[in-house]
């Protein structure tokens, strides 16, 4: 693999070389660098699963056949930020990549997002929650796909205090993305007449929650809030179960939960969760065919995630954009112009736009967990119970504080 | 005055964690001189054993059964371990075996991570022990008053084999004097890789009995053991009454101060460790080496 890459990159180089003399647009090089959690809570919903995306999004696109040659390489940044900006650097610096992608942990997401800007890379995020991507630190750069907090807080959130959920409790993962779910969603109580009665930070990763739920229950509050992610909520939710939070009235609000987090838990209890995602295998004929082909090159037979099929779709969109430009002019801000000014189409989100802030918008799904009696294979987790059209799921442009929008 | 009670409680049952397993490494270091890094690996085979025993498609072997079968097959594990690789370690330096044991560590949470990714397994709470009781302060669990009552026993029993009978007495000669033991006829070589097994079957059990509470996941071991290495070092390195008391205390102080003082749950323990090194290098409850 990475005397594959050297040689490619070599040939890469080689080939840039005489032909910049030339015209830019001739280049068809490509390189794409998929940064991800590749071992810790994360791993599961990206991952080796998101490098396995973009792979098959490059054979999808069929650029090989027209003389494309496309590299990929994958990264591993522990879910630290200085390992993840120190990657990033590496990759651009050294390897000389014009593309980073997924990117879940929106405190590595964030560092990362500053890095692609300096290099003038092109950054589709589709693993990070925080809304802060395309709104206070948007950048010319960033494409952010999938999902984002405001959306989780709009959908999932508002769908509770509207339902009678009107005091909120929260437990806050204590980095970037805790915070940004909290904030939005706390925005969004309070904008509905609910209030915010407490909360609690726990540490990234968490074993034990028995303590902070025994808070959570004394706090009396109808809702506990979730602003934590993969192990983390599987946990709370486990253990909530076990202290007979939701016997006793209370209801849980998962604002992000992914169908790898829903396998660890059990549909025996995970039953009767609502939440919201923009992806779901079992949604039509298109995402089952591409489903199908990711599980079976997975390990473990999984079918893909929300967030290894936003990788999927930005990839292909950025192959789009490159085609239409008739060639790489490794100017990122460039591509993701070209990628904001097409629509987005493809089989496993629809149809959609990026915002001139960055923001995919396409639909989202409220869902809510099967019972063990309904569910029929060994993925069968999901029960649609409504569509959010895109343009309300997320941040309306007037909202948003994005720099890039005052020109 | 309620929530204190509670979370006292809450942080026992964590506390009983903590007791089992720097039990298990006490046992270990101290008849063995081993610093057992493989510990954490070995108390996450525990978990999936019970996963595995549970979910095959030959024999569904319920909660009970595991907890004695799964410690019984890890432990076997653990002592061709020591067989095979940790006896050739005798009299070298600390070092070496911790090197060992720490990339058994390693290969062992990549193997399974290969297999069954990161985000775990679920293991259901037995049937017998579902449900919880209103304690006037906190509803508590069944399942979490179980573990505590289970660990207590078996860390007690532990520390009475050890400490007490016939047979501990010759297991702490020989780590004593092995060769003065092995004079009395007693096969010193078999006791050290059975107590070995011990150790590790002790992490297992924790194991299994952390299976239902938390995922069955690769990591789940490593998450937990610097923590478990902090209360070793706090209670004093092969102590094995140190071990116990400084699991359960410091189960209750991390509780404690998940209530004051969420964000510094998971350092206070080794804020903790540095305290007491620093004003008793041994340890808590250490004689000086």
């Amino acid at each position: 693999m990475m005397t594959k890459s050297i040689a490619s990159f070599l040939l890469g180089t080689a080939l840039a070389v005489t032909t910049a003399g030339a015209a830019f647009a001739q280049d068809k090089t490509v390189k794409i660098g998929a940064l991800s959690d590749q071992s810790g809570l994360y791993a599961d919903l990206g991952g080796p699963g998101s490098t396995l995306a973009a792979q098959m999004a490059i054979e999808d696109s069929g650029l090989a056949a027209k003389g494309w040659k496309i590299d990929i390489i994958s990264g591993d940044h522990q879910n630290k930020p200085d390992i993840g900006t120190a990657i990033a650097r590496q990759w651009f610096d050294v390897d000389k990549i014009d593309i980073i992608v997924d990117v879940p942990n929106s405190g590595v997401a964030l560092a990362v997002n500053n890095i692609v800007k300096e290099k003038n890379g092109v950054y589709v995020n589709s693993g990070a929650a925080t809304s802060d991507l395309t709104n206070a630190q948007c950048s010319p750069n960033t494409v952010h796909w999938t999902y984002d907090t405001y959306m989780l807080a709009h959908t999932t959130g508002q769908a509770l205090v509207k339902a009678g959920g009107d005091s909120w409790f929260f437990l806050t993962a204590d980095y970037a993305f805790g915070a940004a779910l909290e904030r939005d969603t706390t925005a969004v109580v309070t904008a509905n007449g609910g209030k915010v009665v407490g909360g609690v930070k726990h540490p990234l990763n968490t074993p034990d929650f028995s303590s902070f739920l025994l808070q959570a229950q004394a706090s009396k509050a109808k809702i506990i809030g979730l602003a934590n992610a993969g192990g983390d909520t599987t946990n709370t939710i486990k253990q909530a179960a076990e202290f007979g939070i939701v016997k006793g009235g209370q209801k849980l609000a998962a604002l992000l939960l992914f169908l790898t987090d829903i396998k660890a838990i059990g549909l025996e209890t995970a039953q009767g969760l609502n939440f919201t995602e923009t992806f779901y295998w079992d949604m039509n004929d298109q995402t089952r065919a591409f489903s199908k082909r990711f599980a079976e090159k997975m390990k473990s037979n999984a079918p893909p995630t929300m967030v290894q099929a936003g990788v999927y779709a930005g990839v292909r969109h950025y192959f789009k954009a490159l085609e239409a430009l008739g060639g790489n002019p490794h100017d990122g801000a460039k591509v993701v112009e070209k990628m904001k000014s097409m629509p987005t189409e493809d089989d496993l989100f629809g149809k959609g736009e990026i915002q001139p802030n960055g923001r995919t918008i396409h639909n989202a799904y409220l869902f809510e967990v099967k019972k063990p009696s309904e569910s029929k294979g060994p993925w069968d987790f999901y029960k649609l119970v409504g569509t959010v059209p895109g343009d309300q799921a997320f941040t309306p442009l007037s909202e948003s504080k994005c720099a890039l929008l005052k020109k | 005055m309620q929530a204190l009670y509670a979370q006292l409680l809450v942080g026992l049952i964590n506390g009983s964690f903590y007791a089992l397993l720097s039990l298990g490494l006490a046992v270990i270091f101290g008849m063995l001189n081993i610093i057992n890094f493989a510990h954490g690996a070995l108390y996450m085979m525990g978990a999936f054993v019970a996963y595995f025993l549970l979910n095959n498609d030959y024999l569904s072997i319920g909660y009970w059964p595991a907890l004695i079968v799964a410690p019984i097959v890890v432990g076997i594990f653990g002592m061709i371990l020591e067989r095979t690789m940790l006896q050739w370690l005798t009299g070298l330096d600390h070092l070496y075996g911790l090197l060992l044991t720490f990339g058994i560590a390693l290969i062992v949470q990549g193997v399974f991570q290969n297999y069954f990714g990161s985000s775990g397994l679920p293991y259901a709470i037995p049937d017998q022990l579902k449900g919880g009781m209103n304690l006037g302060f906190m509803f508590l669990p069944v399942y979490r008053g179980w573990v505590v009552i289970f660990s207590l026993v078996v860390c007690i029993a532990t520390w009475f084999l050890i400490e007490k009978t016939r047979l501990g007495a010759y297991l702490r000669a020989a780590t004593e004097n092995p060769t003065l033991v092995r004079a009395f006829g007693v096969n010193v070589p078999r006791m050290i890789t059975l107590t070995y097994g011990l150790g590790v079957g002790l992490a297992a059990l924790a194991g299994v009995l952390s299976a239902p509470i938390n995922q069955v996941r690769p990591l789940m071991g490593a998450d937990l053991i610097i923590v478990v290495f902090a209360v070793v070092v706090i209670g004093g390195m092969g102590s094995i009454m140190g071990s116990i008391i400084t699991g359960f205390a410091l189960g209750v102080i991390e509780g404690l101060t998940k209530y004051f003082y969420p964000e510094a749950s998971n350092t206070v323990v080794f804020v903790l460790m540095v305290l007491v090194l620093l004003v008793k290098p041994t340890g808590l409850t250490g004689r000086a080496a």
